[in-house]
Formats: structure tokens, sequence, C-alpha cells
């Protein structure tokens, strides 16, 4: 996935790049098929990076959609300073909605105890928004080498009106073609990146020079250990036994989801570069450290731990 | 080249989540965590061995029933080229899927289980390959192990197979046959140190020296405009871009162009890829061009060169792969997405079923069936501009999308 511009004899000619092809033709699909598309975004590096292929795919015109952030409350500080410049910068809509309005209005209930995160409450807020705006495609950075059930969705994925998968039943997707035709009250879930894995997503940032949070880069946080995954020590918004102890250590984020489902990792990558050569080698997978991930597990091992065969 | 997409054909019996696990194992593409998590279940099933099924089935109902049922991506990659295997179903239920998967691959890898020899699947997964024109198609005899290595096992299986290849519409598919064992890991990644008569490549050694020009073909340069891009900024006053993607050949600033369907001429006059623009663009490359009339183009539209005209008609016929529960039958209406391109069609007639296993047609059915192949006629609202899919396959192929359920109904191949 190497892009280069061959410049001979004042010829210039643009050799393809397969998979940033690929995403700059969905983002022109679904702006033609859709009345009312929407970005969903995280301030993680896939979404950053679905931002700079919506830039390239209608230059010099702007992104002609919102992008749409889901508050969790729970955010790593960083990642929603990085946002609000982000999106002043490129002058793009930005559209932000709170889960602890819903959790305030008693139509969630917050999680507690030692895994309480307000990840799975997010659904409900996207839903809400897109019934709000109308909104008829949500743009999203899955990808399907993250996960093996992310493994099996299209590139447009139908939700009906309760924002639900039918995963037996998808349409079968051939060629270039999408089609991304519905019903009055369904939506489709757009994912431009699906064919791209977690390093080609590193090396895009590192060849297109694109700025990212900080958390990614290695710097010393106040952390503490629990089943074997480094947690961020934020009293505020995880909850600590008293016997796991503080200790500052030198990590960074590989995902950013909220600071109640990810966990950190040793690293001391400080640049682009370095992050590239430390994925390159990985003998972890990117959601190996997503607590969020981690759920089944952790709960069969619980159930051994009061008897469980 | 960059990316090789492979698609996968076999059932769970034939070894092919096995091969896949053995590729990803020998190539170390599987993380400790992902591999953890196998061993794991693997052992909670009481299985002495690894199911790398685990690992790729990833619908709950298909580890309940131990089965592929839908497509699945994976992705792994050498110092020398990355690979995404479309991993597909090969029940006869399935068909569709397994056309979902393979449509957009470069080579397409065929298991073979040395016991059983060729079986109807073979023949299935063979016939699909030659109907999407697969360019580089591997036979991976697989168990070897059982057979005793025997290579003349491999030759009979081989033998049919060529028999098979001989009545396919397709012969300038490049057929390989690579005898392994993807449990014991022979010829996989590693050469088999028992099966000193095979003198070829390993699996992935084969795939590793594919180039570009062995997996696609070269065709006439098309240019489908996907949306028009008007800025309207003070600075992009008057810049009115058409987006698309290149299909099929080469673009340079200069070209003489034809708009279709409006027949105008025009010349290219720049081709911009995001801030930079350039002389030239090659195939597969998503751009925005500017031409040097200003002439009416929309969505829908395409540029091609001049003189290079594609055929211009309000009926066609094709053969098509039917991927919904309810029946195609005459008269039928249906939205006909070609490309970027929507127009009306209206099934005329049912000429034929294929049968799938090479044994010939069945003539004037009343109607084609979920994952079952035919010939048919399509009458159009307007006139569609195309390429058989023989000569391009990008122009060369549609979906029949149902107005009543917007699902996609069949794929279609234009004769």
């Amino acid at each position: 996935m190497v892009y280069t511009v061959k410049i001979e004899n004042k010829m210039s000619t643009i050799q393809v790049n397969t998979l940033e092809s690929e995403a700059i033709y969905i983002f022109r699909e679904v702006v033609a098929q859709f009345e009312k598309p929407v970005l969903l975004f995280s301030g993680g590096k896939d979404s950053i990076t679905l931002v700079r292929l919506a830039q390239k795919a209608f230059y010099p015109a702007k992104i002609p959609f919102p992008l749409l952030h889901v508050d969790t409350g729970h955010n790593f500080p960083e990642t929603v300073e990085f946002r609000d410049r982000l999106t002043k910068e490129l002058g793009v809509e930005l559209i932000v909605r709170n889960v602890q309005d819903n959790i305030d209005s008693g139509k969630v209930k917050e999680e507690s105890g030692r895994y309480a995160s307000r990840n799975m409450l997010q659904t409900e807020t996207l839903l809400d928004a897109i019934e709000e705006f109308g909104f008829d495609a949500c743009i999203g950075g899955a990808r399907r080498d993250e996960e093996k059930a992310r493994a099996k969705e299209r590139i447009f994925s139908v939700r009906d009106d309760f924002g639900q998968w039918d995963e037996k039943n998808q349409r079968p997707e051939v060629f270039d073609i999408l089609n991304g035709r519905i019903e009055l009250g369904q939506n489709v879930r757009v994912f431009p990146i699906s064919n791209w894995t977690e390093l080609d997503v590193w090396s895009y940032i590192k060849q297109e020079n694109i700025e990212i949070p900080s958390i990614y880069f290695a710097h010393k946080r106040a952390t503490f250990l629990r089943d074997g995954l480094i947690w961020s020590a934020d009293d505020v918004v995880v909850f600590r036994e008293e016997d796991e102890i503080v200790e500052e250590r030198t990590v960074r984020f590989r995902t950013v989801g909220d600071m109640s489902c990810t966990a950190a990792v040793l690293s001391t990558a400080s640049d682009v570069s370095t992050i590239v050569d430390e994925i390159r080698v990985s003998p972890i997978s990117e959601r190996g450290a997503r607590i969020d991930d981690k759920r089944s597990e952790a709960a069969m091992e619980k159930r051994k731990q009061q008897g469980y065969f | 080249m960059d990316i090789l997409k492979i698609a996968t054909a076999g059932s769970v019996d034939d070894g092919k989540s096995t091969l896949i696990g053995r590729v990803l194992y020998d190539t170390k593409s599987l993380t400790e965590d992902k591999l953890e998590a196998i061993e794991q279940k693997s052992k909670q099933r009481g299985f002495d061995y690894l199911d790398f099924s685990l690992a790729t089935d990833g619908l709950i109902a298909e580890r309940e029933q131990g089965i592929t049922i839908d497509v699945a991506h994976i992705y792994f990659s050498t110092p020398k080229k990355s690979y995404i295997i479309a991993d597909t179903p090969g029940h006869i239920e399935y068909t569709r899927n397994m056309v979902t998967g393979a449509s957009n691959a470069q080579a397409s890898i065929v298991l073979i289980d040395a016991r059983k020899g060729v079986i109807e699947q073979t023949y299935r997964h063979f016939f699909i390959n030659s109907l999407l024109r697969i360019k580089e198609v591997v036979i991976a005899v697989n168990k070897m192990d059982l057979v005793d290595y025997s290579e003349e096992k491999f030759n009979e299986i081989k033998s049919e197979i060529e028999y098979l290849a001989n009545k396919s519409s397709y012969q300038k598919q490049n057929v390989t046959f690579i005898p392994l064992s993807a449990l014991k890991g022979d010829n996989v990644v590693k050469s088999s140190e028992n099966m000193d008569w095979y003198k070829g490549d390993t699996l992935l050694q084969h795939l590793e020296d594919l180039t570009l020009d062995d997996v696609e073909e070269l065709s006439k340069v098309r240019f489908p405009i996907q949306t028009v891009i008007r800025p309207k900024t003070e600075k992009y006053h008057d810049f009115r871009g058409y987006a698309g993607k290149i299909y099929g050949g080469d673009l340079t600033v200069g070209d003489a162009i034809t708009v279709l369907p409006s027949k105008t001429t025009s010349k290219i006059k720049e081709i911009h890829f995001f801030d930079k623009s350039y002389t030239s663009a090659t195939r597969g490359s998503s751009v925005t061009l500017t031409l040097e009339d200003n002439i009416n183009v929309s969505r829908g539209d395409m540029l091609v060169k001049k003189e290079e005209e594609p055929s211009i008609e309000k009926q066609i016929s094709a053969t098509i792969c039917w991927m919904d529960k309810t029946p195609l039958s005459p008269n039928t209406k249906y939205v006909l997405k070609h490309g970027v391109n929507d127009v009306q069609a209206k099934v005329t007639e049912i000429s034929s079923i294929i049968n799938t296993d090479f044994s010939g047609k069945e003539e004037n059915p009343s109607a084609i069936v979920l994952n079952q192949i035919g010939e048919i006629v399509l009458k159009l609202s307007k006139p569609l501009f195309f390429d058989s899919y023989q000569t391009n396959k990008a122009t060369g192929t549609f979906i029949l999308i149902d107005p009543k359920t917007n699902a996609t109904s069949g794929v279609g191949f234009i004769q």
C-alpha cells in the first residue's frame, strides 16, 4: 500500500493505492446515494483517517456532511481537545450528543462495579441522534480485521428502526456495486476502511503526516494493573479497589475508546514511525487491550471463581 | 502489486479453515491473544488439535453449526505483499455468498480432499470461478498425508480438473495444481519433505510471485461519474470536477473523450487527486477530472476515450446468479444498478438454467430460484452503455434490486 508520485521528465503519474481509492469511492457513493449522511467521529485514529479520506474525496469542496461525536463523558480530555481543534480547522459542522443526558433523564442506567463502563450506553444516544437529525447513512471507522464478527460485515450495512444488524440475511455485495436503497426509518452503516488493517491505518497516518491525539504516543501516566491489563487510574471515571495500587508507568494507547474500557500498553514510542515499527512486530492484537472485548471471558472467569466447573 | 485479493472455496471437511489457519500460523500472522483464544476454545470443545475455523467463523450460528454461512475477510501480509482472503462458504445453499466473496477476487483457491477427489461441490466452485473470470485459480489438493502422499492420486484429480477446464467458457484461466497437507504444513508455506515428486512452488510462494498482469486483463478505459464536485468558493468559483474511479486502463491529460449517453466530446484538461494535479492516472485510482469544454455531465454518465465507445442498447442478454428467496419470473420489474447508474428493467425472457456441474442447460424454465444460475433477457427503460463481462468486468456486470424490498436479488454478467 505504498503511494508514490513518479516525477520523470516533468510527467507525474498518480499510482493507485488500492485501499485509499476504494475508501474514496465509497465516500462518493454515500454522498450520491443518501440525503443525510453523517460521519461518526470518536477522536480515535480510525475516524481521523476517515476525515482525511473524506477531505480527499471531495477536494476542493468541503466535506459535505457533519461529524457526530457521541460523548460518553468518559473520554480522554486529550481526545476532546483534539476533536474541537480539528473540526474548527476543517470548517466542518460538529454535532455532540452526550450519554450523560440519557443518564440524567433516567432513559439508561449507569453500570456499577469493577467493570462499569459507558461503552454500551453509547448506542442509545446514537440512535436518538439518528432520529433527531434524520440521518440515513452513518459512516464509521470499523475494520474487518479488528474482530471476527466485524469480519463478516458488509461495507453498506443496513439497520432497521432499532439499529439492529440482521447478520444472517445481509445483502450480497458484489464488485464495486453498493446498494444503498432503504425504507423510511432504516439507515445504513457505512465502513469505508473495512479492508484496512491496523498497520495499514498507521502506515497511512505516517505517509500522510496526519496529526493524532497525544495519548497515542508514549507518556507518563498514573495506572494500575487489573487482569493483566494496564488501566488508567482516574478515580472519577474508573472504579478501583483499595488493593489496586497506582503506579506511574510510561505507556501509550493503541486504541482509543473510553477511559473505562481502554487499557494502555507499555511503550516508549514517541512518534508515528516508531509506532508503525512497534505494531509490525507486536505479538498482541489491537483489541487485546480493549476491556470491553474481554467481557465474556471475564464473566467466565468469575463463574469459575464461584465454583463453576 | 501491493494487495492480492483471494477467494477460497471448499467445505469445512476439505480443511479450508485449517489451510487458512496454517497460512496465518506459518506466516506468524496470528497474534498471541488470538491464538490463545483458539487454543482455549478448541480444548473446551474436546479437540486435540487447533480448530482454526473458530478464528474465521464469526457468527454464533456458524460456530453452532460448524459451517461457514457468510463470507469472512481475513488479512495477512508478508514483506512482499498484503493479502485479503475472502473465505467463502461451500454449501450449495450459500452459492450467493460464494459469488459475493469471489466477485472481487483476483485469484482463487479451490480445495479438494485428496481422499474424496473431485466432488459435486468442486464442479460448482470451478464453474463459478469461470463465470466470474478469475484469471488465476489454484487447485489445492489437500490431505495428501492421508493418501500416503500419492503422486498417482494427485495426478488422477489433476486430469479430472483439466477435463473440466477444457469445457470451461474461460480459456485464458491459469490453473495451478498444488499437493499439500494443511494439517501437517506440507507445501503451504514450507516445502514438503514427503513429496519429492512435486517440483512446483508451495502455495504461498506461488501467490507471492503473482503479478498484476497475471491476475488482471487489460481492457478499454471506462470512467463512470460518481458525483460532480462544485466547491462554489471564491477560489474555485468555476471549478467543475467529475469524480470517479478509473477502470480498465489509464487516462492522460489531453485525451479526447466522449461523454455517454449524450455523446458530446471534449478533452481531459486536468487530473486532480486531493490538492495536487497529475498528467496521467492509472486504472483503479479514484480521481477528479476537469474537461476543456463546459458540457453537461452528471452522475451516472460515463467518460470513455473517443473511438472506444461501448455498446448502447435498450435490451440486454445476461447470465444471472439469483440471490433472492423470491424466484426470478418473467415480466417482473427490477431496478438495474450498473455501477453507479440506475435504470428500470423488465424480465422479458428466461432462456435457460445453467447446470453448474458442466452438464449443460435446461431450456425455457418458468423461473430461476435462489442460488441458481441462468440466462435472461432484460428490457430497459433507457439505453444502457455497457461492455460484455468478457471484455470489461466493471462495465459488464450489474445487480437487480427488488423495488418492493430493496434487496439485492441477483447479480448479472452481460453477454
